[in-house]
Protein backbone atom coordinates (compact mmCIF):
# COMPACT_ATOMS: atom_id res chain seq x y z
CA UNK A 1 0.00 0.00 0.00
CA UNK A 2 1.62 3.19 -1.36
CA UNK A 3 1.36 6.46 0.81
CA UNK A 4 -0.18 9.25 -1.21
CA UNK A 5 0.94 13.12 -0.51
CA UNK A 6 -1.83 13.71 1.41
CA UNK A 7 -0.87 11.46 4.03
CA UNK A 8 -4.16 9.39 3.03
CA UNK A 9 -3.56 5.77 1.54
CA UNK A 10 -3.08 5.17 -2.15
CA UNK A 11 -5.08 1.98 -3.24
CA UNK A 12 -4.60 1.89 -6.41
CA UNK A 13 -3.66 -1.52 -8.07
CA UNK A 14 -4.01 -3.18 -11.02
CA UNK A 15 -6.90 -5.70 -12.30
CA UNK A 16 -4.39 -8.66 -12.21
CA UNK A 17 -3.29 -7.50 -8.94
CA UNK A 18 -6.87 -7.65 -7.38
CA UNK A 19 -6.86 -11.00 -8.83
CA UNK A 20 -3.72 -12.05 -7.01
CA UNK A 21 -5.91 -11.39 -3.87
CA UNK A 22 -8.52 -13.76 -4.89
CA UNK A 23 -8.59 -17.66 -4.05
CA UNK A 24 -9.91 -20.64 -5.00
CA UNK A 25 -13.85 -21.58 -3.27
CA UNK A 26 -14.07 -17.77 -2.58
CA UNK A 27 -17.67 -16.81 -2.59
CA UNK A 28 -17.32 -13.16 -4.75
CA UNK A 29 -20.07 -10.82 -5.48
CA UNK A 30 -20.14 -9.03 -8.94
CA UNK A 31 -21.57 -5.90 -9.10
CA UNK A 32 -24.51 -4.04 -11.71
CA UNK A 33 -27.40 -5.65 -13.11
CA UNK A 34 -28.09 -7.84 -15.66
CA UNK A 35 -25.65 -6.55 -18.60
CA UNK A 36 -25.27 -3.18 -17.04
CA UNK A 37 -22.12 -1.49 -15.60
CA UNK A 38 -20.50 -4.74 -14.90
CA UNK A 39 -17.10 -5.01 -13.69
CA UNK A 40 -15.95 -6.86 -17.02
CA UNK A 41 -12.41 -5.68 -16.51
CA UNK A 42 -12.31 -7.64 -13.39
CA UNK A 43 -14.21 -10.43 -14.83
CA UNK A 44 -11.46 -10.47 -17.74
CA UNK A 45 -8.86 -10.53 -15.25
CA UNK A 46 -10.15 -13.09 -13.66
CA UNK A 47 -11.19 -15.41 -16.70
CA UNK A 48 -7.00 -14.86 -17.53
CA UNK A 49 -6.31 -16.85 -13.75
CA UNK A 50 -6.31 -20.19 -12.32
CA UNK A 51 -9.68 -19.31 -10.00
CA UNK A 52 -11.92 -22.32 -9.60
CA UNK A 53 -14.81 -23.30 -7.87
CA UNK A 54 -15.85 -20.10 -7.41
CA UNK A 55 -19.60 -18.93 -5.84
CA UNK A 56 -20.67 -16.50 -7.64
CA UNK A 57 -23.20 -13.42 -6.01
CA UNK A 58 -24.67 -11.39 -8.69
CA UNK A 59 -27.42 -9.94 -10.36
CA UNK A 60 -26.47 -11.98 -13.10
CA UNK A 61 -25.21 -10.81 -16.69
CA UNK A 62 -22.53 -11.84 -19.50
CA UNK A 63 -20.33 -11.95 -15.98
CA UNK A 64 -22.20 -14.91 -15.02
CA UNK A 65 -22.40 -16.58 -18.33
CA UNK A 66 -18.02 -16.09 -18.84
CA UNK A 67 -17.20 -17.34 -15.72
CA UNK A 68 -19.33 -20.70 -16.04
CA UNK A 69 -18.07 -20.98 -19.85
CA UNK A 70 -14.12 -20.57 -17.92
CA UNK A 71 -15.56 -23.57 -15.69
CA UNK A 72 -14.50 -21.65 -12.56
CA UNK A 73 -17.95 -21.48 -10.76
CA UNK A 74 -19.03 -24.51 -8.77
CA UNK A 75 -22.22 -21.80 -7.31
CA UNK A 76 -24.57 -18.99 -8.64
CA UNK A 77 -26.34 -17.35 -6.25
CA UNK A 78 -28.91 -15.36 -8.03
CA UNK A 79 -32.74 -14.50 -9.15
CA UNK A 80 -32.07 -14.33 -12.79
CA UNK A 81 -29.26 -14.14 -15.86
CA UNK A 82 -30.20 -12.21 -18.44
CA UNK A 83 -28.25 -9.82 -21.33
CA UNK A 84 -31.52 -7.68 -21.06
CA UNK A 85 -31.70 -7.05 -24.93
CA UNK A 86 -30.99 -10.96 -25.16
CA UNK A 87 -33.37 -12.92 -22.35
CA UNK A 88 -31.00 -15.47 -21.90
CA UNK A 89 -27.35 -15.94 -21.06
CA UNK A 90 -26.26 -19.04 -23.51
CA UNK A 91 -22.97 -20.08 -21.55
CA UNK A 92 -25.13 -19.97 -18.07
CA UNK A 93 -27.77 -21.80 -19.94
CA UNK A 94 -25.50 -24.58 -21.15
CA UNK A 95 -23.86 -24.82 -17.26
CA UNK A 96 -27.07 -25.32 -15.76
CA UNK A 97 -28.46 -27.93 -18.45
CA UNK A 98 -25.66 -29.89 -18.74
CA UNK A 99 -25.33 -29.57 -14.54
CA UNK A 100 -22.23 -27.76 -13.99
CA UNK A 101 -23.48 -25.21 -12.12
CA UNK A 102 -25.60 -25.12 -9.07
CA UNK A 103 -27.85 -22.48 -8.90
CA UNK A 104 -28.95 -20.89 -5.48
CA UNK A 105 -31.91 -19.33 -7.39
CA UNK A 106 -33.92 -16.23 -5.22
CA UNK A 107 -36.26 -13.83 -5.71
CA UNK A 108 -34.24 -10.59 -6.67
CA UNK A 109 -35.33 -8.85 -3.15
CA UNK A 110 -34.26 -11.80 -1.31
CA UNK A 111 -30.80 -11.30 -2.82
CA UNK A 112 -30.71 -7.53 -1.85
CA UNK A 113 -32.03 -8.54 1.46
CA UNK A 114 -29.27 -11.29 2.27
CA UNK A 115 -26.35 -8.42 0.76
CA UNK A 116 -27.97 -6.00 3.47
CA UNK A 117 -27.79 -8.51 6.20
CA UNK A 118 -24.46 -9.13 5.29
CA UNK A 119 -23.86 -5.59 5.55
CA UNK A 120 -25.15 -5.05 8.57
CA UNK A 121 -23.95 -8.09 9.90
CA UNK A 122 -26.96 -9.16 10.82
CA UNK A 123 -27.81 -13.14 10.52
CA UNK A 124 -30.86 -12.40 8.54
CA UNK A 125 -32.92 -9.73 7.30
CA UNK A 126 -37.45 -10.61 7.51
CA UNK A 127 -38.98 -10.56 3.51
CA UNK A 128 -42.51 -11.55 2.11
CA UNK A 129 -40.54 -12.29 -1.05
CA UNK A 130 -40.34 -16.30 -1.61
CA UNK A 131 -43.03 -16.96 0.16
CA UNK A 132 -45.04 -19.68 -1.67
CA UNK A 133 -43.13 -20.13 -4.08
CA UNK A 134 -40.23 -22.97 -5.18
CA UNK A 135 -37.59 -20.84 -3.78
CA UNK A 136 -38.71 -22.13 -0.80
CA UNK A 137 -38.35 -26.00 -1.93
CA UNK A 138 -35.10 -25.60 -3.99
CA UNK A 139 -33.45 -23.96 -0.67
CA UNK A 140 -34.19 -26.24 2.03
CA UNK A 141 -31.89 -24.17 4.27
CA UNK A 142 -34.44 -21.21 4.19
CA UNK A 143 -36.18 -20.99 7.32
CA UNK A 144 -39.15 -18.24 8.09
CA UNK A 145 -39.61 -16.43 11.32
CA UNK A 146 -43.27 -15.00 12.93
CA UNK A 147 -43.29 -11.59 13.77
CA UNK A 148 -43.16 -11.41 17.73
CA UNK A 149 -45.80 -7.98 17.10
CA UNK A 150 -49.21 -7.85 16.13
CA UNK A 151 -50.42 -11.12 13.96
CA UNK A 152 -47.37 -13.02 13.96
CA UNK A 153 -47.34 -12.52 10.36
CA UNK A 154 -44.87 -15.18 8.84
CA UNK A 155 -41.93 -13.97 7.08
CA UNK A 156 -39.21 -15.43 5.22
CA UNK A 157 -35.81 -15.10 7.25
CA UNK A 158 -32.97 -14.70 3.79
CA UNK A 159 -30.25 -15.17 5.34
CA UNK A 160 -27.00 -12.93 5.23
CA UNK A 161 -24.86 -13.39 2.12
CA UNK A 162 -21.39 -12.61 2.98
CA UNK A 163 -18.99 -12.40 0.34
CA UNK A 164 -15.24 -12.86 0.41
CA UNK A 165 -14.24 -9.98 -2.01
CA UNK A 166 -17.03 -7.58 -4.25
CA UNK A 167 -16.07 -6.73 -7.47
CA UNK A 168 -17.56 -3.38 -8.90
CA UNK A 169 -17.30 -0.77 -11.70
CA UNK A 170 -18.14 3.08 -11.24
CA UNK A 171 -17.51 5.77 -13.71
CA UNK A 172 -15.27 7.75 -11.06
CA UNK A 173 -13.01 7.39 -8.22
CA UNK A 174 -10.13 8.94 -6.57
CA UNK A 175 -6.91 6.73 -5.19
CA UNK A 176 -8.05 6.03 -1.96
CA UNK A 177 -11.63 4.45 -2.57
CA UNK A 178 -14.39 7.42 -2.49
CA UNK A 179 -16.35 6.59 -5.93
CA UNK A 180 -18.87 7.75 -7.85
CA UNK A 181 -21.68 6.76 -10.49
CA UNK A 182 -22.49 9.46 -13.10
CA UNK A 183 -25.49 7.11 -14.78
CA UNK A 184 -29.37 7.22 -12.90
CA UNK A 185 -29.35 3.85 -11.48
CA UNK A 186 -26.45 2.94 -8.59
CA UNK A 187 -27.99 -0.65 -8.67
CA UNK A 188 -26.67 -2.27 -5.60
CA UNK A 189 -22.67 -1.91 -5.77
CA UNK A 190 -22.71 -0.15 -2.44
CA UNK A 191 -24.45 -3.04 -0.39
CA UNK A 192 -21.73 -5.66 -2.14
CA UNK A 193 -19.25 -4.03 -0.67
CA UNK A 194 -20.79 -3.80 2.75
CA UNK A 195 -21.21 -7.17 2.40
CA UNK A 196 -17.79 -7.86 1.88
CA UNK A 197 -14.52 -9.02 3.31
CA UNK A 198 -12.47 -6.69 0.35
CA UNK A 199 -13.61 -5.00 -1.73
CA UNK A 200 -12.49 -4.02 -5.54
CA UNK A 201 -13.84 -1.10 -7.46
CA UNK A 202 -12.66 -0.33 -10.99
CA UNK A 203 -13.66 2.86 -12.73
CA UNK A 204 -13.30 4.79 -15.88
CA UNK A 205 -11.10 7.44 -14.70
CA UNK A 206 -9.32 7.75 -11.21
CA UNK A 207 -9.24 11.33 -10.61
CA UNK A 208 -8.10 13.31 -7.79
CA UNK A 209 -10.43 13.73 -4.81
CA UNK A 210 -11.23 17.52 -5.66
CA UNK A 211 -11.88 16.55 -9.19
CA UNK A 212 -13.94 14.19 -8.25
CA UNK A 213 -16.03 16.65 -6.10
CA UNK A 214 -16.20 18.87 -9.22
CA UNK A 215 -17.82 15.89 -11.39
CA UNK A 216 -19.93 14.16 -9.20
CA UNK A 217 -22.63 15.99 -6.78
CA UNK A 218 -21.95 14.34 -3.57
CA UNK A 219 -24.88 12.32 -3.11
CA UNK A 220 -23.47 10.43 -6.07
CA UNK A 221 -20.69 8.81 -3.91
CA UNK A 222 -22.37 5.80 -3.77
CA UNK A 223 -18.63 4.50 -2.14
CA UNK A 224 -16.44 6.30 0.76
CA UNK A 225 -13.32 4.93 1.35
CA UNK A 226 -14.03 2.65 4.27
CA UNK A 227 -15.94 0.79 1.87
CA UNK A 228 -13.12 -0.13 -0.25
CA UNK A 229 -9.55 -1.86 -0.46
CA UNK A 230 -8.57 -1.35 -4.21
CA UNK A 231 -8.77 0.90 -6.96
CA UNK A 232 -8.33 0.26 -10.54
CA UNK A 233 -8.21 1.90 -13.17
CA UNK A 234 -9.89 0.74 -16.59
CA UNK A 235 -11.40 3.05 -19.18
CA UNK A 236 -13.79 0.92 -20.53
CA UNK A 237 -14.15 -1.37 -17.93
CA UNK A 238 -17.47 -2.61 -17.98
CA UNK A 239 -17.92 -3.18 -21.87
CA UNK A 240 -19.55 -4.52 -23.43
CA UNK A 241 -21.75 -3.69 -20.73
CA UNK A 242 -23.16 -0.15 -20.22
CA UNK A 243 -21.57 2.51 -18.15
CA UNK A 244 -24.35 5.30 -18.34
CA UNK A 245 -23.13 8.07 -19.29
CA UNK A 246 -19.81 7.18 -20.33
CA UNK A 247 -21.18 4.53 -22.89
CA UNK A 248 -24.01 2.50 -23.67
CA UNK A 249 -23.98 -1.57 -23.93
CA UNK A 250 -22.49 -2.46 -26.74
CA UNK A 251 -25.07 -4.28 -28.29
CA UNK A 252 -23.10 -5.85 -31.50
CA UNK A 253 -20.50 -6.78 -29.56
CA UNK A 254 -22.74 -8.65 -26.97
CA UNK A 255 -24.71 -10.45 -29.93
CA UNK A 256 -21.30 -11.45 -31.35
CA UNK A 257 -20.80 -13.08 -27.50
CA UNK A 258 -24.41 -14.30 -27.32
CA UNK A 259 -23.76 -15.72 -31.29
CA UNK A 260 -20.37 -17.27 -30.47
CA UNK A 261 -21.52 -18.70 -26.94
CA UNK A 262 -24.15 -20.46 -28.92
CA UNK A 263 -21.45 -22.06 -30.93
CA UNK A 264 -18.39 -23.80 -28.44
CA UNK A 265 -17.24 -25.66 -30.77
CA UNK A 266 -16.89 -23.39 -33.82
CA UNK A 267 -16.54 -19.39 -33.43
CA UNK A 268 -16.20 -19.26 -29.43
CA UNK A 269 -12.65 -19.84 -29.13
CA UNK A 270 -11.55 -16.96 -31.42
CA UNK A 271 -14.19 -14.82 -30.16
CA UNK A 272 -13.06 -15.67 -26.28
CA UNK A 273 -9.56 -15.09 -27.65
CA UNK A 274 -9.93 -11.48 -29.17
CA UNK A 275 -12.40 -10.57 -26.12
CA UNK A 276 -9.79 -11.62 -23.73
CA UNK A 277 -7.00 -9.19 -24.98
CA UNK A 278 -9.28 -6.24 -26.13
CA UNK A 279 -8.84 -3.40 -23.16
CA UNK B 1 -64.70 9.11 -42.42
CA UNK B 2 -64.06 6.28 -39.76
CA UNK B 3 -60.84 4.50 -39.02
CA UNK B 4 -60.45 1.51 -39.94
CA UNK B 5 -61.81 -1.24 -37.35
CA UNK B 6 -59.22 -2.10 -34.58
CA UNK B 7 -56.51 -4.96 -35.07
CA UNK B 8 -56.22 -8.11 -33.15
CA UNK B 9 -53.01 -6.10 -31.49
CA UNK B 10 -54.99 -3.55 -30.81
CA UNK B 11 -58.10 -5.47 -29.04
CA UNK B 12 -54.84 -7.04 -26.83
CA UNK B 13 -53.47 -3.53 -25.85
CA UNK B 14 -57.19 -2.13 -24.63
CA UNK B 15 -57.52 -5.35 -22.52
CA UNK B 16 -53.85 -4.53 -20.76
CA UNK B 17 -55.22 -1.04 -20.47
CA UNK B 18 -58.33 -2.42 -18.44
CA UNK B 19 -56.33 -4.16 -16.31
CA UNK B 20 -55.46 -1.06 -14.66
CA UNK B 21 -58.92 0.07 -13.89
CA UNK B 22 -59.29 1.64 -10.31
CA UNK B 23 -55.78 1.01 -9.72
CA UNK B 24 -55.16 4.95 -8.97
CA UNK B 25 -51.88 6.45 -8.00
CA UNK B 26 -49.72 3.46 -8.41
CA UNK B 27 -46.82 2.21 -9.76
CA UNK B 28 -48.00 0.44 -12.92
CA UNK B 29 -45.14 -1.82 -14.12
CA UNK B 30 -45.57 -3.50 -17.41
CA UNK B 31 -43.35 -5.86 -18.92
CA UNK B 32 -43.07 -5.97 -23.14
CA UNK B 33 -44.58 -3.85 -25.50
CA UNK B 34 -48.10 -4.82 -25.38
CA UNK B 35 -48.41 -4.11 -21.85
CA UNK B 36 -46.55 -0.89 -21.93
CA UNK B 37 -49.09 0.25 -24.31
CA UNK B 38 -51.55 -0.87 -22.73
CA UNK B 39 -50.56 0.90 -19.24
CA UNK B 40 -49.77 4.08 -21.53
CA UNK B 41 -53.22 3.82 -23.12
CA UNK B 42 -54.91 3.44 -19.06
CA UNK B 43 -53.36 6.75 -18.21
CA UNK B 44 -54.25 8.83 -21.08
CA UNK B 45 -57.76 7.50 -20.33
CA UNK B 46 -59.24 6.27 -17.36
CA UNK B 47 -56.35 6.10 -15.14
CA UNK B 48 -54.55 9.30 -15.07
CA UNK B 49 -52.72 9.40 -11.56
CA UNK B 50 -50.63 5.77 -12.45
CA UNK B 51 -47.15 6.03 -12.25
CA UNK B 52 -44.91 4.64 -15.22
CA UNK B 53 -40.86 4.16 -15.92
CA UNK B 54 -39.05 4.44 -18.41
CA UNK B 55 -37.57 1.03 -17.83
CA UNK B 56 -34.35 2.37 -16.28
CA UNK B 57 -34.53 4.61 -13.27
CA UNK B 58 -36.68 6.56 -13.98
CA UNK B 59 -40.46 7.79 -13.57
CA UNK B 60 -41.63 9.52 -17.08
CA UNK B 61 -44.96 11.70 -16.86
CA UNK B 62 -47.47 11.93 -19.01
CA UNK B 63 -45.30 14.63 -21.36
CA UNK B 64 -42.73 11.47 -21.40
CA UNK B 65 -40.36 13.50 -19.16
CA UNK B 66 -38.66 13.08 -15.83
CA UNK B 67 -40.97 13.36 -12.86
CA UNK B 68 -39.04 10.88 -10.02
CA UNK B 69 -36.56 8.79 -9.78
CA UNK B 70 -37.17 4.61 -9.53
CA UNK B 71 -33.72 2.76 -9.61
CA UNK B 72 -34.25 -0.65 -8.61
CA UNK B 73 -33.46 -0.26 -5.10
CA UNK B 74 -36.61 1.89 -4.91
CA UNK B 75 -38.48 -0.36 -7.19
CA UNK B 76 -37.81 -2.95 -4.10
CA UNK B 77 -39.38 -0.49 -1.83
CA UNK B 78 -42.66 -0.02 -4.07
CA UNK B 79 -42.66 -3.77 -4.13
CA UNK B 80 -42.63 -4.50 -0.04
CA UNK B 81 -45.35 -1.04 -0.27
CA UNK B 82 -47.83 -2.93 -1.91
CA UNK B 83 -48.26 0.29 -4.51
CA UNK B 84 -47.52 -1.63 -7.58
CA UNK B 85 -49.63 -3.58 -10.73
CA UNK B 86 -47.18 -5.95 -12.43
CA UNK B 87 -48.36 -7.52 -15.64
CA UNK B 88 -45.41 -10.39 -16.48
CA UNK B 89 -44.82 -12.46 -19.30
CA UNK B 90 -45.26 -16.64 -18.58
CA UNK B 91 -43.19 -19.13 -20.08
CA UNK B 92 -45.79 -21.48 -18.25
CA UNK B 93 -48.93 -20.77 -16.40
CA UNK B 94 -51.76 -23.29 -14.62
CA UNK B 95 -55.07 -22.86 -13.64
CA UNK B 96 -54.33 -21.55 -10.06
CA UNK B 97 -52.34 -18.73 -11.41
CA UNK B 98 -48.50 -20.57 -10.68
CA UNK B 99 -46.62 -19.01 -13.11
CA UNK B 100 -42.83 -20.24 -14.37
CA UNK B 101 -40.22 -18.16 -15.55
CA UNK B 102 -37.61 -20.04 -13.92
CA UNK B 103 -36.74 -23.01 -16.21
CA UNK B 104 -38.35 -26.24 -17.91
CA UNK B 105 -37.54 -29.61 -15.80
CA UNK B 106 -35.84 -30.16 -12.71
CA UNK B 107 -34.08 -27.50 -11.03
CA UNK B 108 -31.37 -29.22 -10.25
CA UNK B 109 -30.53 -29.35 -13.77
CA UNK B 110 -32.87 -28.34 -15.97
CA UNK B 111 -33.74 -29.32 -19.59
CA UNK B 112 -34.03 -25.87 -20.19
CA UNK B 113 -33.22 -22.88 -18.24
CA UNK B 114 -35.07 -19.73 -18.23
CA UNK B 115 -34.05 -16.18 -16.87
CA UNK B 116 -34.75 -17.30 -12.72
CA UNK B 117 -37.21 -16.58 -10.77
CA UNK B 118 -36.57 -12.72 -10.55
CA UNK B 119 -38.69 -10.71 -8.89
CA UNK B 120 -42.16 -12.98 -9.19
CA UNK B 121 -42.26 -14.50 -5.43
CA UNK B 122 -42.11 -11.05 -4.20
CA UNK B 123 -44.55 -9.08 -6.60
CA UNK B 124 -46.99 -12.06 -6.33
CA UNK B 125 -46.87 -12.28 -2.44
CA UNK B 126 -47.19 -8.27 -2.47
CA UNK B 127 -49.40 -6.63 -4.96
CA UNK B 128 -51.48 -7.09 -7.33
CA UNK B 129 -50.03 -9.42 -11.00
CA UNK B 130 -51.85 -9.62 -13.77
CA UNK B 131 -49.80 -12.05 -16.73
CA UNK B 132 -49.56 -11.06 -20.54
CA UNK B 133 -48.99 -14.04 -23.10
CA UNK B 134 -48.41 -13.22 -26.81
CA UNK B 135 -48.70 -16.73 -28.08
CA UNK B 136 -51.49 -19.01 -26.00
CA UNK B 137 -51.04 -22.10 -26.31
CA UNK B 138 -51.24 -25.47 -24.23
CA UNK B 139 -47.43 -24.91 -23.63
CA UNK B 140 -47.69 -21.86 -21.98
CA UNK B 141 -51.20 -23.26 -20.49
CA UNK B 142 -50.26 -26.55 -18.80
CA UNK B 143 -51.82 -28.89 -15.99
CA UNK B 144 -48.77 -27.89 -13.21
CA UNK B 145 -45.71 -25.67 -14.03
CA UNK B 146 -42.51 -27.15 -13.45
CA UNK B 147 -41.18 -24.13 -11.34
CA UNK B 148 -43.50 -21.97 -9.30
CA UNK B 149 -41.61 -18.34 -9.53
CA UNK B 150 -44.94 -16.17 -9.29
CA UNK B 151 -47.48 -17.52 -6.27
CA UNK B 152 -50.82 -18.76 -7.73
CA UNK B 153 -54.29 -18.85 -5.49
CA UNK B 154 -54.01 -22.14 -4.75
CA UNK B 155 -50.81 -21.20 -2.15
CA UNK B 156 -52.53 -19.01 -0.02
CA UNK B 157 -51.13 -15.11 -1.44
CA UNK B 158 -51.87 -12.41 -2.86
CA UNK B 159 -54.24 -11.45 -5.66
CA UNK B 160 -53.37 -12.58 -9.40
CA UNK B 161 -55.89 -10.39 -11.38
CA UNK B 162 -55.81 -11.73 -15.33
CA UNK B 163 -54.43 -12.69 -18.22
CA UNK B 164 -54.36 -11.44 -21.43
CA UNK B 165 -53.46 -13.30 -24.86
CA UNK B 166 -53.57 -12.71 -27.97
CA UNK B 167 -56.82 -15.11 -28.10
CA UNK B 168 -58.55 -14.03 -24.86
CA UNK B 169 -58.92 -12.12 -21.55
CA UNK B 170 -59.20 -14.76 -18.43
CA UNK B 171 -59.37 -14.35 -14.38
CA UNK B 172 -59.59 -16.34 -11.53
CA UNK B 173 -63.33 -16.33 -11.24
CA UNK B 174 -63.47 -20.07 -10.96
CA UNK B 175 -64.18 -22.18 -8.46
CA UNK B 176 -62.09 -21.91 -5.81
CA UNK B 177 -59.90 -19.23 -7.41
CA UNK B 178 -59.25 -21.14 -10.67
CA UNK B 179 -58.97 -19.40 -14.01
CA UNK B 180 -62.09 -19.08 -16.06
CA UNK B 181 -62.38 -17.48 -19.20
CA UNK B 182 -63.60 -13.74 -18.90
CA UNK B 183 -64.00 -12.96 -22.93
CA UNK B 184 -62.83 -13.97 -26.15
CA UNK B 185 -61.40 -11.74 -28.58
CA UNK B 186 -63.52 -10.67 -31.27
CA UNK B 187 -63.44 -13.07 -34.18
CA UNK B 188 -61.97 -16.29 -31.79
CA UNK B 189 -64.00 -19.14 -30.96
CA UNK B 190 -64.54 -20.37 -27.29
CA UNK B 191 -63.84 -23.94 -28.50
CA UNK B 192 -60.43 -22.86 -30.21
CA UNK B 193 -59.55 -21.08 -26.46
CA UNK B 194 -60.36 -24.32 -25.12
CA UNK B 195 -57.86 -26.39 -27.36
CA UNK B 196 -55.03 -23.90 -27.03
CA UNK B 197 -55.38 -24.53 -22.90
CA UNK B 198 -53.78 -27.34 -21.32
CA UNK B 199 -56.53 -27.90 -18.77
CA UNK B 200 -59.88 -27.50 -18.18
CA UNK B 201 -61.13 -24.16 -18.35
CA UNK B 202 -64.92 -22.59 -17.04
CA UNK B 203 -66.09 -20.98 -19.95
CA UNK B 204 -69.64 -20.50 -18.28
CA UNK B 205 -70.51 -16.77 -19.19
CA UNK B 206 -68.08 -15.64 -21.02
CA UNK B 207 -68.06 -12.98 -23.48
CA UNK B 208 -66.55 -10.92 -26.22
CA UNK B 209 -63.26 -8.90 -25.50
CA UNK B 210 -64.02 -5.20 -25.59
CA UNK B 211 -63.08 -3.24 -29.00
CA UNK B 212 -61.50 -0.46 -28.40
CA UNK B 213 -63.17 3.43 -28.59
CA UNK B 214 -62.21 5.35 -31.65
CA UNK B 215 -60.85 7.70 -29.21
CA UNK B 216 -58.27 4.75 -27.68
CA UNK B 217 -57.19 3.60 -31.24
CA UNK B 218 -56.66 7.33 -32.34
CA UNK B 219 -54.39 7.76 -29.38
CA UNK B 220 -52.37 4.38 -30.01
CA UNK B 221 -52.29 4.98 -33.38
CA UNK B 222 -51.31 8.71 -33.64
CA UNK B 223 -49.46 9.24 -30.06
CA UNK B 224 -48.06 5.77 -28.67
CA UNK B 225 -47.05 3.31 -31.39
CA UNK B 226 -47.30 5.42 -34.60
CA UNK B 227 -44.70 2.52 -35.89
CA UNK B 228 -47.53 0.15 -35.23
CA UNK B 229 -44.94 -1.96 -33.66
CA UNK B 230 -47.56 -3.76 -32.12
CA UNK B 231 -49.23 -5.63 -34.89
CA UNK B 232 -45.50 -7.19 -34.95
CA UNK B 233 -46.21 -8.73 -31.86
CA UNK B 234 -49.81 -9.91 -32.30
CA UNK B 235 -49.99 -10.58 -36.21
Amino acid sequence: MREHPTGLRDKRMTADEVVGELDDGMTIGIGGWGSRRKPMSLVKALLRSPAKDLTVVSFGGPDVGLLCAAGMVRRVVCGFVSLDSIPYDPWFQRARQDGLVEAREYDEGMVVAGLRAAGQRLPFLPIRAGLGSDVMRWNPDLRTVRSPYGNAEELVAMPALRLDAALVHLNRADPHGNAAYLGPDPYFDDLFCLAAARRYVSCERIVSTEELRKEAPAQALLLNRMMVDGVVEAPGGARFTSCAPDYGRDEELQKEYAAAAKDPDGAWPAFYERFLEAA
Amino acid sequence: MSAPPATRAEVCVAACAALFAGDGEILASPMGLIPSLGARLARLTGEPDLLLSDGEAHLLGTDGEVEGWLPYRRVFDVVASGRRHVVMGANQLDRHGNQNISCIGPHDRPTRQLLGVRGAPGNTVNHRTSYWVPRHSPRVFVPAVDAVSGVGHDRGFHHVHRVVTNLAVLDFGGPDHTMRLLSTHPGVAVEEVRAQTGFELVVEGAGVTRVPTERELGLLRAELDPQARRDREVP
